[in-house]
């Protein structure tokens, strides 16, 4: 940390998220409400060893993990579309559309188990496509547009299913969501969906860091000096949409091993993945949040759960409960982004407040 | 499309306008299609379905005008619906008598509820999604455990007003549409109205204007569950059961914010009117009431109503982002910052 003889004249006051030492970056980093979801996380996880401590070992976490991988995979997904200000409600559609097309087009040939992978992805990529082309070409709100990407892929497998279950997908294909790597050390089996989580997981919060996920991120704060900027802010929602519905594509493909093929395995779950990117502490409306944080949120979701049925409370309570934590989640995370915002005001100059019409004047 | 919507020269067409020139078509194309199928659309029989189709979502698509012009959304209805449905039948347990207090039951419950919803929105500063989404949730939870299937009966008294005719025209359908017009007097004539659209449009400026934030948001919200209430209730009447599912297989929440969009409201609050809803409401009704003659799939109806949603709002999103009129000959500075912020 010996920064020799810089030429620095006017000394920049440090960014709030460089200053101070390790631990009290780490305590302030705790306190936002993306980072707070990690102690709710650790909150729960303690809860619930203490309430059966069989959870606490090693292979049944990495069990409770590879459940959860579904959900937070989804999690993932939306974070890019939220945090650029816009709604994936199609989600939930999507994961059923995925997983109807693996039953139906696998059936119990191995051989076709690549090449329909690839047409599912082929599939996702084209719907997010889709949905990010009409919000952003078109101007139809996200809400509207995916809620009628929803209905309409809802719909179209509805009708060709007749509303009924299918038959399953061949085993091989069915393994990515209910198998594992045997005799690791520790845990014993390592769930593939586990281990596509960590990769995506990563990936995501590789992808968060990049230009892509910082320009996202100032598209959702403000598109108009975004735009202004010189970025494409069509190009990066169209992105976005399509990393959503790609990730709903990899849930739908673990859901088969899960669930099986039937047209309600992924219904509602557009609402639960915003419900846990909110609970991660990103802003809807966009401009706020991390993507591991939205991952986080999932799993303290799924805690949350687990929690509730060790304790006995009947599984109908789950949404009440569900619906209480995410508008309490959401107030408190809302009042502290605020405060980090008051806090940081004084020390930025009073150009930083500039009147938006004299912005776009400068161009 | 575009071409035809060019009506007469130097008379601006409306969004409302738009709504009602798509209701036209879609009327006109359904006329065809009823009539192919050797049907008339205009027969009396069809005409009432085609108005009692209208009813339900009527009511909830205009308290949900509200809460969207406020700047809110309510995702809550359809679980307010069926609570209400559900309270009201089990008040009421087949007696004539205690209509009255069945009614009053399911619409305090129901007011509560949009009070609660608005007061979490306005005070705690929670995005309407959020707030309603977990209002939603809590009652779906408080259904699921406390009813396990239909519950309740209405007195016979009660159902005629789900099934009384005034010539072709239900009468549940009279009560939506003095309802609408109740509501359009409240925004066209009140001091309230006004504020609604004004913290919509832009809550910063409203609140440095001197108008109070909270109320018009609490207000919409109340109307709104208010309104969902009588949904149920006109539900309830129609089915003679209070059901714990009716609100969420009818897919009001976000069938009701389509209408409303589809009538021409801007999501983002602040832009829009009731009349606009109501051509919404209308288009989705006539569209169900032609695929049901034509005997299509139910299934591939839903298909149908998304395409619907989104070319219809994407005629229109194309069209306001281009051609709004300015109101003045220059628009002012601090006008296009009041632009940008929206």
């Amino acid at each position: 940390m010996s920064a020799p003889t810089v030429v620095d004249s006017t000394p920049r006051p440090a960014l709030p998220a460089r200053e101070g030492s390790l631990p009290a970056r780490v305590l302030r980093g705790a306190a936002t409400p993306g980072g707070g979801v990690v102690v709710l996380v650790l909150l729960l996880l303690a809860a619930i060893i203490a309430a059966n401590p069989v959870f606490g070992q090693p292979e049944s976490l990495i069990r409770f993990v590879g459940r959860t991988a579904p959900i937070a995979i989804a999690a993932l997904g939306q974070y890019f579309v939220i945090v650029s200000g816009e709604f994936d409600l199609s989600m939930g559609a999507v994961v059923t559309t995925q997983v109807v097309i693996a039953g139906n087009l696998i059936g119990q040939e191995d051989s076709r188990v690549v090449p329909v992978l690839l047409l599912m992805l082929v599939i996702g990529a084209l719907i997010g496509v889709v949905n990010g082309l009409a919000t952003t070409w078109l101007k139809v709100p996200s809400f509207i547009v995916t809620l009628g990407t929803m209905l309409a892929l809802s719909g179209f497998v509805l009708w060709w299913t007749g509303g009924a279950a299918q038959g399953n997908p061949v085993d091989s294909f069915r393994q990515i969501g209910r198998g594992g790597i045997e005799g690791v050390p520790v845990v014993g089996v390592l769930p593939y969906p586990a281990l596509i989580l960590t990769v995506l997981a990563v990936g995501a919060a590789w992808l968060q860091t990049r230009p892509f996920g910082r320009t996202l991120v100032a598209v959702g704060d403000n598109p108009e000096a975004t735009r202004l900027a010189g970025a494409s802010v069509w190009g990066l929602k169209t992105r976005a949409f399509v990393l959503s519905a790609l990730s709903a594509t990899v849930a739908g493909i673990i859901l088969v091993g899960y669930a099986g093929v039937h047209p309600s395995v992924g219904r509602g779950y557009e609402f639960t993945a915003i419900t846990a990117v909110v609970l991660g502490g990103v802003v809807l409306g966009g401009g706020r949040g991390w993507a591991l944080s939205a991952a986080a949120g999932a799993f303290a979701l799924e805690l949350l759960f687990t929690l509730l049925t060790f304790l006995g409370v009947r599984s109908t309570w789950r949404d009440t409960v569900q619906g209480v934590i995410i508008i309490v989640a959401v107030a408190v995370a809302g009042r502290a982004w605020q405060r980090r915002a008051t806090r940081r005001r004084p020390a930025a100059p009073d150009t930083a407040e500039t009147d938006p019409g004299t912005t776009t004047g400068e161009r | 499309m575009t071409g035809a919507l060019r009506l007469p020269r130097g008379v601006p067409l409306t969004s409302t306008g738009i709504v009602y020139l798509v209701l036209l078509l879609v009327v006109l194309l359904s006329t065809v299609l009823t009539a192919s199928a050797g049907r008339n659309f205009f027969s009396p029989g069809n005409l009432s379905a085609v108005l009692t189709g209208m009813s339900v979502l009527g009511f909830i698509a205009i308290g949900q005008t509200l809460v969207i012009l406020a700047g809110s959304l309510d995702l809550s209805v359809p679980y307010v619906t069926s609570l209400c449905s559900l309270v009201a039948g089990t008040a009421m347990a087949g007696q004539t008598s205690n209509v009255v207090l069945g009614v009053v039951v399911a619409l305090g419950t129901a007011s509560v509820i949009g009070l609660v919803n608005g007061l979490v929105v306005a005070v705690l500063d929670v995005h309407g999604f959020i707030a309603t989404l977990g209002m939603g949730l809590i009652i779906s939870g408080y259904l699921a455990s406390n009813y396990q299937g239909s519950a309740g009966s209405a007195p016979r008294a009660f159902r005629l007003w789900g099934a009384t005719h005034i010539g072709p025209v239900p009468l549940s359908t009279l009560v939506m549409l003095g309802c609408a017009a109740l509501v359009i007097v409240l925004l066209r004539r009140t001091r309230m109205g006004h504020h609604l659209y004004a913290v919509g449009g832009n809550r910063e400026v409203a609140r440095m204007s001197g108008v109070q934030t909270v109320p018009p948001v609490v207000v919409a919200h109340v109307l709104c569950s208010l309104l969902s209430g009588v949904a149920g209730l006109l539900l309830l009447a129609r089915l003679s059961v209070g059901s714990p599912t009716i609100g969420s297989q009818g897919g009001y929440d976000l069938m009701s914010i389509a209408a409303v969009v589809l009538g021409g409201t801007v999501l983002g609050g602040g832009k829009g009117n009731v009349l606009g809803t109501l051509g919404g409401v209308a288009i989705f009704a006539v569209l169900d009431n032609v695929m049901s003659v034509m005997a299509v799939n139910p299934f591939l109806k839903d298909v149908v109503r998304g395409l619907v949603i989104i070319v219809a709002v994407a005629v229109y999103a194309r069209r306001s982002t281009g051609g709004r009129p300015a109101r003045f000959e220059r628009p002012s500075v601090t006008d296009a910052a009041l632009q940008e912020a929206r």
